[in-house]
């Protein structure tokens, strides 16, 4: 470790001769010296490679020394376990032994100003740790304070508008003055003021987080009268007198409307769709399958680590907690986070660090620890990470985008449960702390440069070992002999208990006795222990009689179990007490139908005009070169390769492809080990083609990202008609009609997209207000980000292919249903040579490029083709080099291409509905034949041979050459 | 026969380690270490044992040392019986630490009384990362390892996945376990930095195996990473049992010629 670090502290500066690092046990209890050997010898140390000692030490001669604890109250797994095993090994109970843990960090040849640079931004995050630069060994662990135990009232009823705003702010509240005013009238109505802990449950229940409220709106836009989009005769949508265009419900309108069309018009595939904590599909007769992909960005600002951690076991959970529960079987992950070697937002300043803005964390440290904690999480649980992508763009800076899925499998007859009048609320998992309190208001609010120091405490740390046990229990718990042990289960995320229960109590209400909640610590508020959003905690219904049964494979898998009360009360109220007295009484239907939707205005006109700019001529092989180094083009072995993609051995196709390691198109898993059916995983994101500040256009971003996903699933074998999708809008504030114009515009994409490539939606999540206002009043705005995440049926494994070239004579054919669109808008290739075009990507029309994906998909499944590849970021000639680089740098195939284009520079044009396939040279002219039955041209563009070379008019590359550039980027 | 295959907090690859029984021919349980604890007469009871990878107790301390400890402090006597009666036992990477950390393995010096003090260490990789890759690796002509010994003297392809899988001994330590034949299969392309590249080892007479690349994970072919390309080119192995269940299908049998004997 001494040396890893040592080698990080370059990037600060700073040049350490040498680190040595120690892990510190703080071990509060009574023990013996023959206990303390026997902890140091057996439990703490290795004799192979360690060695142990007692008590605090100086440094060594010539050294410094740092320490770093995690806070009190922060998750410290590691100090559980050891706590256990020290009370297993001396005989003596776990509640007489107290552990905390640490690192010491001894550095020679460092000045203590830099040791405090290193500290600060290298060994610790002071937002969950404690820096001591001496040896911190105190007398007594500090233990948690009492807080106020009374209940609150808060005056409402009499505030005027700017009463109630100011209320909001001060309390964090982040509810608008309509939701606020709904409130006052509903407390007037009912005759008292409210409580804190009903506002609360409000605010959490009402955030955008939970509830999606922009989305859910009603819209009223501004638009072109020449637009690209037809909005007459769209769902739910009016067009005025003066031409304004009036949305009900976007999210019904778009999204959802386009799956019940689809349903409607014969997709019979879908099992739950928008209902659940994931949507879930048909995947044979006896199996379902379902997926969920979730965001975590604000914590992932503050607390790259702990906010990645916690973001892929939340989803993990919300998996856990589908239908009766399924099991998680695959991870996947997509960041977008600044350049983190060249920060050029304010000029173009070489030294990072100093551009970072107050409140941000270096873009390399976020990368680096969001990898960090998706790899602690997903492969402790076991889950292979399987589907991924990193995204490029210095708008990033101040809020970094972390997108964690998760794919489950479970049962057919397990898709689906209820709470029951009567049902037990059973609470599973980690205990409840102060940690994570106001995550659903804090991530549904703009993030500023004292959120850091304001939100702390809505940051947290993971346990994933927690959850395993979890995970073990329930599916123990589900399969038991005689059917589930449970009702329903659902996990606690944001908004903690309050949402977790109050959804599940709906439509019957619940009695909640907060007192029975197993507590990390003493003195939580009844208000604390009702929104916390402690992870690993499952909250399910059990009906009275099978809680014995539940309480015993709880035991036996070490996961705590507690009733905390009963779902069912006369007239469906929510009511929590504390110690046998009322703190909270509300309406379900208040809580749940109460909130007001105001009417937005959006402005959808795009600011694009047509342009007429010559290209620049550029040398091909030279910028082939600077588009694979490109870092959304090169590869992500370093972040690939320290995930677990093979856990659950049932990995058939995984992110690298080949002896090359090239970029596979899409995952592939056997859900169900044996039955040679698989799972394609993969995503789609075209942010380029909707960045309004490169004359894109959000409707094109999203048909690309949609696109694109199709591509990549049917590239390995997947039925385009058994392709289920996922939308996650990541969107700077939307109080600005420009904004929520172009999140019309993107959901109208989705609506359009999903009916012309038959897929659809099964889940979503939306994320607004991610922007950055920064010490200096400036707002950073994130560029409108929709990430599609695909899961499409294989029918047959042994139909799989990998895009990998695969034989010297076989023949690439360029597939594609637009050869006269042809361009450079959006492009990697325009961003790489300085060119700025202002106007949208050349994209092919959907139902022409869905026709493709079925072209391609018919020839796959006949095994017509021996690698197939889509054509996205850097356009035809990169995913040329991509195949020729995944079939092996030594020794592996080279390709002659022949010239396919007028324009040299469109070798890079990107678009929708282009691949690449290999074929046997007998086969060229039958797949070029049933192509066109779909509508779609092939056209031969090269032919492999054996020179390891990539040769074309004016280039000749060496496929070293090729892989050296992609893979030495990242390479980290 | 019957395989137990011991789990616990933490354990992730204990299905595919069921099913790689399985798929040999053996029955299987998989039990919680708890109730191993209460009742060693399980162990005496197996005619094989499987101690599966994951992330016992969180890996927290170092990998595989709560699990280890736990095993080493109250299940050695009854390991011991079965070492003795040549019961085949396999720990496939945090199985591996454990069987280290127990004392089981590499057990130069047989099974005393009292756990040996562990004399080799899995330690973090050299790269101080996660690495998942699938590698090649070769078994030694000369391997006793009743799981590999029929791939002896072949190279194939496993995937490892570990954070700490870096072999570790003195030389002393090593040379015994050379000249024993105790190496059962080492790395070609040495990724984590293990000494005299060793990914497994076994005790001196063969049935006790650990290994840090995971073999159970290979149990068809198209778990390969280049099946395509071995399909494309008509490659002659796509129809034979994979090196990941040949070592499966060794130990059930070598477990059966040990119920014939006793």
């Amino acid at each position: 470790m001494g040396d890893r670090i040592r080698r990080a502290a370059g990037a600060f500066g700073v040049s350490p001769k040498a680190v040595h690092s120690t892990r510190i046990y703080l071990i509060e209890a009574e023990l013996t010296e023959g206990d303390i050997d026997r902890i140091g010898q057996t439990l703490l140390s290795d004799p192979v490679l360690e060695a142990w000692s007692v008590g605090a030490h100086p440094a060594r001669e010539g050294a410094r020394l740092i320490e770093v604890h995690p806070l009190p109250g922060v998750m410290d797994p590691a100090a559980q376990t050891v706590r256990d095993a020290v009370a297993e090994l001396t005989g003596g109970e776990p509640s007489r032994v107290d552990v905390m843990t640490g690192y010491r960090y001894e550095f020679v040849g460092v000045e203590s100003d830099d040791l405090t640079l290193l500290g600060e931004r290298l060994l610790a995050n002071g937002v969950v740790e404690a820096i001591h630069m001496t040896p911190w060994m105190p007398d007594e662990f500090p233990h948690g304070h009492q807080h106020d135990m009374s209940v609150h009232e808060v005056a409402i009823r009499e505030l005027d508008d700017a009463a109630l705003e100011q209320l909001s702010r001060e309390a964090h509240l982040f509810l608008s003055l309509d939701e606020m005013r709904a409130i006052r009238d509903e407390y007037r109505e009912l005759g008292r003021e409210p409580r804190e802990i009903e506002l609360e449950t409000l605010a959490q229940t009402w955030s955008e987080h939970c509830v999606h409220k922009t989305l859910k709106s009603t819209v009223m836009c501004e638009v072109d009268e020449h637009d690209s989009i037809e909005w007459r005769g769209r769902p739910g949508t009016e067009i005025g007198d003066d031409g304004r265009v009036t949305i009900h419900n976007l999210l019904k309108s778009t999204v959802a409307a386009a799956t019940h069309e689809l349903i409607a018009d014969g997709v019979d595939w879908t099992l739950s769709v928008f209902v659940d904590n994931a949507g879930i599909i048909e995947f044979d007769e006896q199996h379902a399958v379902c997926v969920k992909v979730e965001t975590h960005n604000h914590p992932s600002a503050i607390e790259p680590y702990g906010g990645a951690a916690t973001g892929i076991g939340g989803c993990i959970r919300d998996v856990m907690g589908t239908g009766l529960a399924a099991r998680p079987i695959a991870n996947t992950d997509v960041f977008c986070v600044a350049h983190p070697d060249h920060w050029r937002l304010p000029s173009d300043e070489p030294d990072a660090r100093a551009l970072t803005p107050a409140g941000c964390l270096h873009p390399g440290r976020v990368l680096r620890r969001v990898v960090d904690g998706v790899r602690d999480y997903g492969n402790r649980m076991g889950i292979p990470t399987l589907s991924g992508g990193v995204w490029f763009d210095d708008r990033y800076i101040g809020n970094p985008l972390v997108f964690a899925g998760c794919v489950g499998v479970m049962p057919r007859d397990a898709i689906a449960g209820a709470a029951q009048r009567g049902d037990r609320i059973i609470a599973l998992g980690g205990r409840t702390g102060r940690d994570g309190i106001h995550g659903a208001t804090f991530s549904s609010a703009e993030l500023t440069d004292s959120h850091a120091d304001e939100f702390s405490h809505a940051v947290q740390i993971g346990n994933a070992i927690e959850e395993k046990r979890t995970l073990d229990a329930i599916m123990r718990a589900r399969d038991a002999e005689g059917g589930p042990l449970y009702s329903a289960i659902t996990d606690c995320g944001a908004g903690g208990f309050s949402s977790a229960v109050g959804e599940m109590g709906e439509e019957i209400g619940a009695y909640v006795q907060l007192e029975r909640a197993p507590l990390k610590y003493a003195g939580l508020t009844p208000t604390e222990i009702w929104i916390s959003e402690s992870q690993e905690r499952m909250v399910l219904a059990v009906a009275p009689e099978k809680v014995a049964a539940l309480q015993a494979i709880c035991d036996e898998e070490h996961v705590e179990l507690c009733d905390l009360g009963t779902f069912g009360t006369d007239g469906a109220e929510l009511v929590l007490t504390y110690d046998g007295s009322e703190v909270g009484r509300l309406p379900m239907s208040f809580l749940h139908g109460g909130i007001p939707m105001p009417t937005r205005e959006a402005d959808c006109r795009i600011q694009s005009g047509s342009c007429d700019i010559d290209t620049p001529s550029a040398d091909i092989g030279e910028t082939l070169l600077r588009l694979l180094a490109h870092p959304n083009i090169a590869s992500k072995h370093w972040i690939i390769e320290q995930y677990d993609h093979e856990v659950q051995g049932a990995t058939v196709l995984r992110p690298q492809v080949g002896a090359g390691r090239g970029p596979g198109d899409a995952s592939v898993v056997e859900p169900v080990p044996g039955s040679g059916q698989g799972l394609a995983i993969s995503c789609g994101l075209a942010t380029a083609f909707g960045d309004p500040k490169r004359g894109g256009d959000p409707y094109d971003m999203v048909l690309g990202a949609i696109d694109e996903c199709v591509r990549n699933l049917v590239c390995v074998g997947a039925d385009p008609k058994r392709i289920a999708i996922l939308d996650n809008f990541c969107w700077p504030s939307c109080g600005r009609p420009e904004n929520l114009g172009m999140l019309v515009r993107a959901a109208v994409g989705c609506y359009d997209g999903a009916k012309a490539y038959r897929t659809p939606f099964v889940s979503g999540k939306d994320s607004l207000n991610n922007q950055f206002k920064a010490e200096d009043g400036r707002t950073i705005e994130i560029p409108p980000t929709l990430l599609i995440t695909g899961i499409g049926i294989v029918p047959d494994l042994d139909r799989c292919i990998t895009m990998d070239a695969k034989a010297p004579g076989n023949v690439l054919l360029l597939v594609r249903v637009d050869a006269d669109i042809v361009g450079l808008g959006c492009s990697h290739v325009a961003e790489v040579l300085g060119f700025t075009l202002p106007q949208a990507p050349p994209l092919a029309n959907p139902v022409r490029a869905a026709s493709a994906a079925a072209g391609v998909a018919s020839l796959i499944a006949k095994g017509r083709v021996c690698s197939a590849h889509d054509c996205s970021e850097g356009g035809a000639l990169v995913a040329v080099a991509e195949m020729l680089i995944a079939s092996g740098p030594d020794g592996g195939c080279g390709c002659d291409v022949e010239s396919f284009v007028t324009e040299p520079l469109d070798v890079f044009a990107e678009g929708t509905g282009r691949y690449i396939l290999e074929v046997r040279p007998g086969d060229v002219e039958t797949v070029v034949a049933e192509l066109a039955a779909f509508d779609t041209e092939a056209i031969p563009v090269g032919t492999l041979s054996d020179s390891g070379r990539l040769r074309m008019d004016g280039v000749d590359l060496s496929v070293v050459d090729l892989h050296r550039a992609w893979f030495g980027t990242l390479d980290w | 026969m019957h395989a137990l295959i011991i789990r616990t907090a933490g354990t992730n690859c204990d299905a595919e380690l069921v099913r790689a029984f399985q798929l040999a021919g053996a029955k299987t349980s998989l039990v919680h270490l708890d109730r191993v604890l209460a009742d060693p007469d399980l162990i005496g009871d197996a005619d094989l044992l499987g101690f599966p990878g994951g992330f016992s107790y969180g890996d927290d301390i170092a990998a595989g040392r709560v699990f280890g400890v736990r095993v080493r402090e109250r299940l050695y006597s009854a390991l011991r019986a079965a070492a003795a009666t040549g019961t085949p036992m396999i720990g496939v990477c945090n199985g591996f630490q454990v069987l280290v950390q127990a004392g089981l393995l590499p057990g130069l010096d047989g099974y005393p009384d009292q756990p040996a003090k562990p004399a080799v260490a899995l330690a973090h990789n050299d790269s101080g990362r996660f690495i998942d890759r699938w590698l090649a690796m070769d078994v030694p002509a000369n391997t006793r390892c009743i799981w590999t010994r029929p791939l002896a003297g072949s190279t194939f392809d496993l995937p490892i996945a570990h954070g700490e899988g870096r072999f570790v001994a003195s030389d002393e330590v090593l040379d015994r376990i050379e000249a024993a034949g105790c190496i059962a299969m080492t790395y070609r392309d040495n990724v984590n930095g293990s000494r005299r590249a060793i990914a497994g080892i076994c005790n001196p007479d063969g049935h006790i195996f650990g290994l840090m690349p995971h073999p159970e994970r290979f149990l068809e072919w198209n778990r390969h990473p280049l099946w395509t390309r071995l399909r494309h080119n008509g490659d002659q192995r796509l129809t034979e049992p994979t090196p990941g269940l040949r070592m499966f299908v060794a130990a059930v049998k070598a477990a059966g010629q040990v119920a014939v004997e006793s």
